[in-house]
């Protein structure tokens, strides 16, 4: 009984928080590896074309509830997710118009790429902070929990209780949606098969007539789509605040080269090994341990072996470690 | 126009800018001589911070994104070195506390020992993996009641170690060290690392420090703040007791409070208006230099630089130093301005990403554009916000007062500001990719 105790309490304070957060920064790195693979920069500007979809997400979603419209149980930001995204494609089509061809038709290199996006990081931050304001919002409506933890002990008898929120079980739900899709498009489809033969070698992807401002456009379109989703996923769960978005940039990076820049199945590999390490290395064990060390090992402080506020600390240490003994990440990543 | 003719009219720009502020109150300026030397002041600071960035990226090519996390080292260098020490912290756990984090320095190094010296294979893994298990627990078991013991010292007022009492003068070349030591740690383990690896890592790395500083009570008080530090210069109320200087500014027909406002921040201006320009010399000096001159020449083409024989992974550690010690000068210098430390102000766009304005617009590689650029766009980051409001009253004129747009246009135009910088070094990058004052 203490075991499966101390399994629910890890299942409900470990697991189902981080693969909930590792979805998210899974989308979030999945969007900064394409756009390395095919446009060969670090996007420096994710975070803030997160929020930037986010914002408009939760404009509509304040229309929507304002007209009475809801999608019963679920948030109704998953009504207004598809406007979202489609602002969102909008905007990454005419900052590449208007920033970014003119160095690709130049062969900037890479690093001057990186500056131009951190100018673009900067205006999308001011626009984001103009029009929604730097503060917080909670946009989340609808049912809050799938299984509250008081119905998880009168079903089970157990002294833990598992609760699952909502927005946890959409994020995972979606994010596998999202994923598959992608996957498809890559393998299956014509222009996924040419992005990939661009993203391998430019030069004989053009020789094949493949068109590179074609490729180009798809890949802002799906990665506006997929910064849009991390977005609002993470903001339905925790909440939405342009800075931690901004934030967010560093444990995404992590993720992304964690499971080697321009390698999608890295990018998720990465994004659960970040949020895992990240929830398992901040959170205090001593509920757990309670459950399964005998009583005279009892633990006396909260056995947490970092505090919350260096969850930065633990995807960077894992960054560096990556670096150093494995530069090219976890599944063969390209280095430009 | 000849270069030097066009680097003394951008320079007098500046100052025209300055001068007016102190002036005049049409359009955006303020006409009050405090405010003009509030801007000169943190623009001197930026240009230094902007000299140290130029160092890095202009000489050196190095990508540097950590800046915030050596300002703050250096502003956590004057709490250390000038701050007055709390009493009875070190009996009641500071020894404790530097014990422990020896205790972890050793349990890493003896953990790189056996990574060096064992032959590769599950054992050299299992054999580091536990030295720095056990190692981590031992650090904790000392490091846990020293921290409780310093913290319960006084929490209302003090709750850290304090530092130790000397001239605060002495905190900025202490807060260059600090911020070199730094520097050296991660040039060590991240500078072998590709362009933008770097830039991703010394991203962390500031982040980090911030969480530190944030987080430690006993070192800086965290998000509690350090304040009452100790000035250089002597405090207003002090100077208008003073019937000697009230007699003097009479005389100059200032009356006492105004005058001794200006006096403090002129001398704040003198001081870092003197260390800039040492350092610029300095800077200037490199540069010719047949140092500086081998710096360019890695930076242009590393490949045929080691062909020559030139050790550029320790050329770049060096200069990768070199600059972060300058910004931690600066931001020793800062945090002696403002007299207080406030670990929870600390914000990339505006400690890291805005000196990268700052030098991309002033120039890279050129010195002289570094400090106009420092001046320059902290000008512009002080007075967007003015612009900004002025545009929008005038584009909102049309509509009716008090209507929700309106209201809401012209609360946003404190955001103009990270817009504005943003179009700024997209534009300058796009049409003038070398600055205002590129590169000889």
């Amino acid at each position: 009984m203490d075991i499966l105790n101390a399994l629910v309490a890890f299942t409900n304070f470990v697991g189902v928080p981080a693969i909930a957060y590792g979805s998210q920064l899974a989308l979030g790195a999945l969007g900064v590896t394409l756009v390395y693979s095919v446009l060969r920069f670090s996007n420096f500007a994710h975070g803030d074309t997160m929020a930037f979809g986010t914002m408009i997400t939760i404009l509509v979603t304040w229309l929507f509830q304002s007209w009475g419209l809801s999608a019963g149980p679920l948030p109704t930001a998953l009504l207004a997710l598809p406007f979202g995204i489609l602002a969102t494609m909008a905007l990454a089509l005419v900052t590449d118009r208007t920033v970014y061809r003119f160095y690709r038709t130049q062969k900037a290199k890479p690093v001057v790429f990186v500056m131009v996006s951190l100018g673009v990081m900067f205006m999308m931050n001011g626009l984001v902070r103009f029009i929604i304001g730097p503060g917080d919002q909670r946009f989340s409506d609808g049912e809050r929990f799938l299984i509250s933890a008081r119905e998880f002990k009168a079903m089970t008898g157990l002294r833990e209780g598992l609760a699952i929120k909502t927005t946890q079980g959409i994020t995972v739900i979606t994010a596998v949606i999202v994923v598959a899709i992608l996957f498809w498009f890559l393998n299956k489809t014509r222009t996924g098969k040419s992005m990939r033969a661009y993203s391998d070698n430019e030069d004989l992807a053009l020789l094949s007539g493949i068109n590179p401002e074609r490729v180009v456009m798809y890949t802002w379109l799906i990665v506006a789509t997929l910064a849009t989703i991390a977005g609002v996923l993470y903001g339905l769960d925790k909440s939405f605040k342009p800075f931690t978005y901004f934030q967010l940039l560093l444990p995404i990076f992590a993720a992304a080269i964690v499971g080697g820049l321009g390698s999608p199945v890295g990018a998720i590999a990465g994004g659960f090994i970040i949020a895992f390490s990240e929830v398992t290395v901040t959170y205090a064990w001593k509920k757990v341990l309670t459950y399964i060390v005998p009583e005279a090992l009892k633990p006396e402080g909260l056995v947490q072996l970092l505090s919350t506020d260096y969850k930065f600390a633990v995807s960077f240490t894992i960054l560096v470690i990556v670096l150093l003994f494995k530069p090219t990440g976890l599944f063969k990543g390209k280095a430009v | 126009m000849s270069d030097s003719v066009k680097t003394s009219l951008l320079f007098l720009f500046v100052g025209v800018l300055i001068l007016l502020e102190g002036t005049t109150n049409v359009l955006f300026f303020s006409g009050s001589w405090n405010s003009a030397l509030v801007i000169l002041n943190m623009g001197l600071v930026s240009a230094i911070m902007a000299l140290g960035v130029n160092l890095q990226w202009g000489f050196a090519g190095l990508f540097n994104v950590g800046i915030m996390g050596f300002v703050a080292l250096g502003g956590l260098a004057v709490v250390l070195v000038s701050s007055a020490p709390t009493p009875g912290a070190w009996t009641q756990g500071g020894v404790g506390i530097i014990m422990a984090l020896a205790m972890g320095a050793m349990s890493l190094i003896a953990a790189i020992a056996i990574w060096r010296l064992l032959e590769p294979g599950k054992l050299r893994t299992v054999a580091m993996v536990a030295v720095l298990g056990v190692g981590f627990f031992i650090y904790r078991a000392i490091f846990d009641p020293s921290v409780a013991g310093v913290e319960a010292i006084d929490p209302a007022l003090a709750g850290n170690l304090g530092g130790l009492g000397l001239p605060v003068l002495l905190a900025w070349p202490a807060g260059g060290l600090l911020a070199a030591g730094a520097a050296w740690l991660i040039g060590k383990t991240a500078l072998g690392l590709r362009s933008d690896y770097l830039a991703i890592a010394t991203l962390g790395i500031a982040e980090i420090i911030i969480a530190v500083m944030k987080n430690e009570d006993w070192l800086s008080r965290g998000v509690k703040n350090v304040i009452g530090l100790p000035r250089p210069m002597p405090y207003e109320v002090d100077l208008q007791n003073d019937p000697a200087f009230v007699e003097q500014a009479a005389g100059y027909g200032l009356d006492p409070i105004l005058a001794s406002t200006l006096y403090v921040k002129l001398g704040y201006s003198l001081m870092f208006t003197i260390v800039l320009l040492v350092l610029l010399w300095m800077a200037q000096m490199a540069l010719k230099s047949p140092w500086g001159r081998m710096m360019r020449a890695i930076r242009d083409n590393e490949v045929a630089a080691e062909a020559m024989g030139k050790n550029v992974t320790k050329r770049h550690l060096q200069i990768f130093i070199l600059g972060s010690a300058i910004c931690g000068i600066a931001g020793a210098m800062m945090t002696t301005l403002d007299s207080q430390l406030t670990p929870g102000t600390y914000n990339p766009l505006r400690f890291t990403f805005l000196i990268w304005v700052m030098v991309i617009v002033g120039g890279s590689g050129n010195n002289f554009g570094s400090v106009l650029g420092g001046l320059l766009i902290w000008f512009l980051w002080i007075k967007v916000e003015p612009m900004g409001l002025l545009l929008l009253e005038t584009v909102t004129a049309g509509l009716a007062d008090g209507s929700a747009l309106k209201l809401h246009l012209l609360e946003s135009a404190s955001h103009m500001r990270l817009l504005t910088m943003g179009l700024i070094l997209l534009l300058v990058l796009r049409f003038s990719p070398r600055g205002l004052l590129p590169e000889k």
